[in-house]
């Protein structure tokens, strides 16, 4: 056997690998997909659980997502996008900033559960904001930081530097240049990098098990400290507490739950992609 | 801290700004407040710790350490031992590393090395996919699809395993493995293939004995954010590994239920009232998991920050 074999036995390999990471994904969606589509109605997205949640639709758990979602994006986009601006164009290269940049990566790698042991000791007892919307806001707000900043500030450094000096020279402060020549410039990024972090909270059941998830409430939330139901708790109630749930009420909740975050994950690159393609530097 | 109005970075901004300043108040606020939010994530880290600190110091002098070390966690009886969880963690998170590191090093060569630009523009797409996946629904997917195919594939009494939850953690770490990795890859100067091709090596041989070695620090750091990524991972472990608090001790142990750390959080902080013993013993877990991959990112970090000032050269 000689090198040009072992050479296209490997590159077969390889291929197989790259399948075999690929095609799971696939077959996951697809199935999910395929049992969901069963269930789906307008009452199922559009009508109230009931008789032990085994009839009716999900729509408060919609509901909560999205607005669980939202006040995530009210949070965390000012103080993301204003700490990326930050690290990206006013930090020194000092002992500060390695700080900051290694509590970003401690934030990004804390686990999710963590998260939501935090929010029960810090929003929902010590703050006594009990179990609610702002609490659960909040801890979505902390874990998704990280994902924005990182993103933003890699959108904010892939402008040139010769944007911000002709800036200068015009006799434009450092805040003028930001504003309205390097922000503009790097907006696609980070607004990708929100839609990524927003996508994670979205997702994510660990931190608002016990900062907001209602597990059963027939009606939509009256306040910022009312409890709400969310998708990603709602499919783990119903697949592991409540016993004779129909399996295609489970697979429908599966797959609003995905293609909510999946159509997000779509905005997102199709975004990047256009805007990387018009891009004139 | 620096407030100044006309701050003295050493950057190329400074050299050319003209020296009446236009700045007005609400520059120097709207500077001054991002300033502020870019600390903001020191406070975060030590604000999460304090927390953890608050909540869960207590259950170490409320306990025996010998109690808190224990093999067995009998929490209604006020038996804490968290080793089984802590093996249960260990175990799950090293079998999903051995499944995906040769998968994830393998796809990112494909993708960096081998693959023409349409296979490419296919797979990153999907692998980001995969990465935004819920991990609820891998782990509902995992229990009613993986957990029978295990149980009638190996004969075993329940399909809900160690084995089953390795191999959903292992898919969800690997867009982090794959995109470090691939950047690992992207790292090596261009001179050491031409190098090796001009010697008359290969395409392969240039790959395994020249690339990928040169890149194996990023490799590395690609592997440990991966195992990051696995020891905090909660509902899909928690939803297929059966929940068995027991001591993972031999090779059979992946084909028998386990529970890890972040599950028995999950599984039990709602039930118990809170500033309980037991209350306390969960946020203790949450410490230990705190530390565990603060240590675990900060080696990490290392490495991600040497390669920024070495410009990826090795």
């Amino acid at each position: 056997m000689n090198r040009s074999h072992v050479q296209k036995i490997g590159f077969v390999f390889l291929t197989l690998c790259a399948i075999a990471v690929v095609a799971p994904i696939l077959v996951v969606i697809g199935i999910v997909f395929i049992e969901g589509v069963r269930v789906m109605s307008w009452e199922f997205i559009s009508a109230v659980p009931h008789e032990g949640m085994k009839e009716g639709g999900i729509f408060p758990a919609i509901v909560g997502t999205l607005l669980l979602t939202l006040g995530t994006a009210i949070c965390a986009i000012p103080v993301g996008v204003g700490g990326s601006v930050y690290l990206a164009e006013y930090a020194k290269d000092n002992w500060m900033t390695r700080a900051i940049r290694l509590a970003i990566v401690n934030l990004a790698g804390i686990p999710s559960i963590v998260y939501g042991l935090f929010g029960l000791g810090m929003f929902v007892l010590f703050m006594h904001m009990g179990t609610s919307i702002i609490a659960g806001v909040l801890t979505l707000a902390i874990m998704t930081l990280p994902v924005i900043i990182s993103t933003s500030e890699e959108a904010l450094r892939s402008v040139p530097t010769e944007f911000r000096t002709v800036s200068a020279s015009l006799g434009g402060t450092r805040w003028q240049g930001i504003r309205n020549i390097v922000l503009p410039q790097a907006l696609p990024g980070i607004i990708t990098g929100i839609i990524l972090g927003l996508l994670r909270a979205a997702g994510e059941t660990a931190p608002i098990l016990f900062t907001v998830a209602a597990f059963y409430l027939p009606r939509l939330p009256q306040s910022p400290f009312d409890q709400v139901m969310a998708l990603p708790y709602h499919l783990y109630v119903i697949s592991t507490q409540v016993p004779g749930m129909p399996l295609s009420v489970q697979y429908g909740t599966a797959l609003v739950l995905l293609i909510l975050v999946l159509s997000m994950n779509f905005v997102a690159t199709i975004i990047r992609s256009y805007f990387r393609r018009r891009r004139q530097w | 801290m620096n407030f100044n109005l006309a701050p003295n970075e050493s950057s190329t901004l400074t050299m050319e700004k003209p020296k009446a300043e236009r700045s007005t108040w609400s520059e120097f606020l709207v500077e001054s407040s991002i300033r502020v939010v870019g600390f903001s994530t020191i406070g975060f880290v030590v604000l999460i710790f304090l927390f953890l600190l608050r909540e869960g110091l207590p259950i170490f002098y409320e306990v025996s350490p010998g109690n808190i070390f224990g093999t067995r966690w009998y929490p209604t009886f006020d038996i804490f031992g968290s080793l089984p969880l802590i093996l249960g963690s260990a175990y799950v998170t090293v079998a999903s590393i051995l499944i995906a590191l040769p998968l994830g090093v393998c796809t990112a060569v494909f993708v960096r090395e081998v693959a023409p630009q349409w296979t490419r523009e296919i797979l990153k797409p999907l692998i980001e996919v995969l990465a935004g996946i819920p991990s609820v629904v891998l782990g509902f997917f995992g229990m009613h699809v993986i957990a029978p195919l295990v149980r009638t594939n190996l004969d075993a009494p329940t399909g809900l395993t160690a084995f089953t939850g390795a191999l959903l953690l292992a898919y969800m770490s690997l867009p982090t493995i794959i995109s470090v990795a691939e950047d690992a890859l992207d790292a090596v100067p261009k001179s050491y293939r031409d190098a090796a091709l001009a010697m008359g090596a290969t395409k392969w041989q240039t790959i395994w004995r020249i690339v990928v070695p040169a890149a194996r620090s990023g490799i590395a750091t690609a592997v440990m954010l991966g195992m990051g990524r696995a020891i905090g991972e909660t509902m899909a472990v928690m939803m297929v590994t059966g929940n068995a608090a027991r001591m993972p001790l031999s090779f059979n142990s992946l084909f028998m239920p386990v529970r890890t750390m972040t599950a028995t959080i999950a599984a039990e902080m709602g039930e118990v009232a809170s500033g309980s013993v037991h209350y306390h013993a969960l946020f203790g877990i949450g410490i230990m998991l705190f530390i565990l991959t603060f240590f675990i990112n900060l080696v990490a970090a290392k490495a991600i920050f040497k390669k920024r000032y070495r410009g990826g050269l090795r």
